[in-house]
């Protein structure tokens, strides 16, 4: 498998409007690609559709060598999707979240309190996530997709809401990922933080990619 | 399994700490007891005679919240999405989500049951027959409802859609489980035994039903 | 029909076939009229009870002749409901639009002859139930619940607007609906253990042959009319989903056509913000 995403001509319908317009993208296994484009430009539903939540009209998708219209719960299974929602149980601890999500996805023998480290969230395991702050509820959710030890990390704009620190934590956690040999895929508006560490620059623009750049060769290697 | 209990045990514990089956769908439940109490405008008699099947209406209502509740508890903060993501196979998630749903409801029955004893005037003659008719009828409605509650998920008009899918459909379990009771409670000279096993057979079907085409939804779209 | 020939671009759900089958129905109802108001006696049957007892005139007078409409219409119902079976099935099976589409029709056809069915059921069990209504009849109420089942089936439907995911949801609400009508009529058979149907009229010795030929024929028009009518609504579903496929061809290339207009911009964006980066 030498492309860890490989999508051809994909059209994807948001209730009849075309979010991706005929997209094309290639990615090999290890890269960190930084999507970027405006508003409306496609990037989270390019993201959704690689997580496999998206069905797709038209085209073809592989993700990790599974095919996305007809594999979508291997698809679904092996990806970690980041996005602007939380996805947690706002009545449960982030402790109860956590343990819920890593016996869904079977991974019951992850150590919750070692990943809540990572996000410097450990102090506030117990606490009901309709406590916290949108910023601490940001860092627990990133321990959710950590967890789940994904190949393909799909983070759709990681750092929104994160003071400083919290970004350092995000960049860490990709920093991980790539040690780990996953692949990365970041939408993002916040080009200063994520290019020093992407080796691809995708653009997207009215649902296609616009233009594809290889910036940063070495850094998948580091 | 350990994913169906998972599911089950979060949705309880939700319960647990938002209390709002306890707090608005059960006192909810007693208010239809105590309409058609005054409806009705009968003398105990009548009540305790009609106590089966106003037992079951109350439940099918009540049922209907507690489906949209086991929905909106996933929709809140998208974690539908998240448990698609799970990779956990959709029978499963099915099956977590019907079970909580079934214990709750089997918690609004027990009030309920007081309810008729109190308010009614009834009296539990065949205890046996009415648990296992509770229980298999509980199964059916859960499992109807899990899956009709999942297909009425997205946007917004579809949520007032559940009742006119899901009681249409479950007049059968309606009339099994009114004649059930009608044997268990003394009311009606019938085998409740036959309409128990029609509720068992019922069970089986929605349960089978909502166990295959819960995929249709997670999986797929 | 010249005229619909050389307009071939006109959207239109009519045809040669379908105006020809329209007629044919109208003539035929006309002509089921007239057997059913005229030629046919009406029902006086009378059956001896032994030497020793009076015969006993059992017959429904006047009030058979509407069983010419009701039976037919009932009988339609229930070929429309199955051929939504059918169709939710295929669309499961095989992700059939076609089959989709003939779901739908034969859901909302259905719909409408089931009404008719206990309209005119109930008016007929007006005089010879002696009321509109028989809590406990199998047939009625299963006929009441199926009514009210695809109602919701179609209320189900107008809430999603994306054709793929309401092709297959819809086959599930269908086919659950489906499972659920022999289940019903068991159940109300138990509940009551009577009915006030009569139990397979034709195949009793006392139909006569004139009123067996307007029954048939009868059928064989209301059979029609349903066939016309699932035309139509079938081609009414086509024509939106070739709208929708062809807005769609529209609307990727107006999508794609904001990629020049907005890339400039998100370059202009990228350029500010990696210079106030490296600031």
């Amino acid at each position: 498998m030498d492309h860890a995403v490989d999508v051809h001509d994909a059209v994807v319908l948001l209730d009849r409007f075309p979010a991706l317009a005929g997209l094309s993208l290639k990615l090999r296994a290890g890269t960190v690609t930084l999507v970027q484009g405006p508003n409306g430009a496609g990037k989270t539903t390019l993201l959704r559709m690689l997580a496999g939540l998206a069905p797709l009209e038209r085209g073809r998708a592989t993700v990790l060598g599974y095919d996305v219209a007809t594999e979508p719960r291997l698809v679904r299974a092996s990806v970690g999707l980041l996005s602007p929602q939380t996805m947690l149980y706002d009545d449960l601890t982030i402790a109860e979240n956590l343990s819920f999500w890593a016996t869904l996805a079977g991974h019951d023998d992850v150590d919750l309190m070692a990943a809540l480290e990572r996000v410097s969230m450990a102090p506030f395991a117990d606490q009901q996530v309709v406590t916290l702050s949108t910023g601490q509820r940001r860092r627990a959710a990133i321990a959710v997709v950590a967890i789940r030890r994904p190949r393909l990390w799909l983070l759709d704009e990681p750092h929104a809401g994160l003071d400083q620190a919290g970004r350092d934590v995000v960049d860490g956690l990709i920093e991980d990922a790539i040690a780990a040999g996953a692949t990365v895929v970041v939408a993002s508006h916040e080009l200063d933080r994520v290019r020093p560490l992407a080796t691809h620059v995708a653009t997207v623009a009215g649902g296609i990619v616009h233009r594809f750049e290889t910036v940063n060769a070495g850094a998948s290697g580091a | 399994m350990r994913e169906i209990w998972a599911l089950a045990r979060k949705d309880l514990r939700i319960e647990a700490r938002s209390k709002v089956v306890a707090t608005q769908i059960v006192p909810f439940a007693m208010v239809i007891l105590v309409l058609f109490g005054l409806a009705l405008d009968a003398d105990s008699r009548t009540l305790r005679d009609l106590a089966p099947g106003l037992f079951w209406v109350a439940t099918l209502f009540a049922s209907v919240l507690a489906i949209q509740r086991s929905i909106a508890v996933e929709t809140i903060s998208s974690t539908f999405e998240a448990l698609r993501l799970s990779g956990a196979p959709a029978w499963k998630l099915f099956a977590g989500k019907a079970l909580a749903v079934a214990i709750q409801l089997l918690a609004i029955e027990a009030v309920l049951g007081l309810g008729i004893v109190v308010l009614y005037r009834s009296s539990f003659q065949d205890p046996v027959l009415i648990v296992t008719a509770a229980v298999a009828a509980t199964i059916a409605i859960a499992s109807a409802g899990s899956l009709y509650g999942v297909l009425a998920v997205g946007m917004g008009v579809r949520d007032t859609i559940l009742p006119m899918l899901l009681l249409p459909i479950m007049m059968p379990v309606l009339v099994a489980a009114t004649r059930a009771f009608g044997d268990g409670l003394g009311t009606a000279a019938l085998n409740g035994w036959t309409w128990t096993g029609l509720l068992g057979l019922l069970a089986v079907v929605y349960a089978t039903a909502g166990a295959l085409a819960y995929a249709v939804v997670i999986e797929d779209t | 029909m010249s005229t619909a020939l050389s307009r071939p671009h006109v959207a239109s759900t009519s045809s040669k076939l379908t105006l020809v089958l329209g007629v044919a129905s109208l003539l035929g109802l006309a002509v089921l009229l007239v057997f059913s108001f005229v030629l046919t006696d009406p029902d006086q049957r009378v059956f001896e009870r032994g030497a020793d007892l009076e015969p006993l005139l059992t017959g429904q007078g006047d009030a058979v002749r509407l069983l010419y409409v009701h039976f037919p219409v009932a009988m339609v119902t229930y070929i429309a409901f199955t051929l939504n079976a059918i169709g939710s099935i295929a669309v499961l099976w095989k992700k059939s639009t076609w089959w989709d589409n003939t779901a739908a029709a034969a859901a909302e056809v259905g719909v409408l002859f089931c009404g008719l069915t206990l309209a005119t059921g109930s008016i007929w069990g007006r005089p010879i139930w002696n009321t509109w209504w028989k809590w406990g009849d199998v047939r009625l109420m299963t006929t009441t619940i199926l009514f009210l089942i695809f109602i919701g089936y179609l209320a189900y439907r107008r809430t999603m607007s994306d054709s793929r995911v309401r092709a297959k949801r819809s086959a599930v609400v269908g086919l659950i609906g489906a499972i659920n009508i022999p289940i019903v009529y068991k159940s109300v058979d138990w509940w009551q253990n009577r009915t006030l149907h009569q139990q397979s009229t034709l195949r009793n010795r006392s139909v006569e042959d004139l009123t067996l030929f307007t029954m048939i024929f009868g059928m064989v028009v209301f059979m029609a009319i349903f066939a016309w009518l699932m035309v139509h609504r079938f081609r009414i579903g086509w024509l939106e989903h070739q709208t929708e496929t062809v807005g769609l061809e529209a609307a990727i290339i107006e999508r794609r056509a904001q990629t020049s207009a907005a890339i400039s911009d998100a370059v202009t964006d990228s350029r500010s913000s990696a210079e106030t980066g490296s600031d």
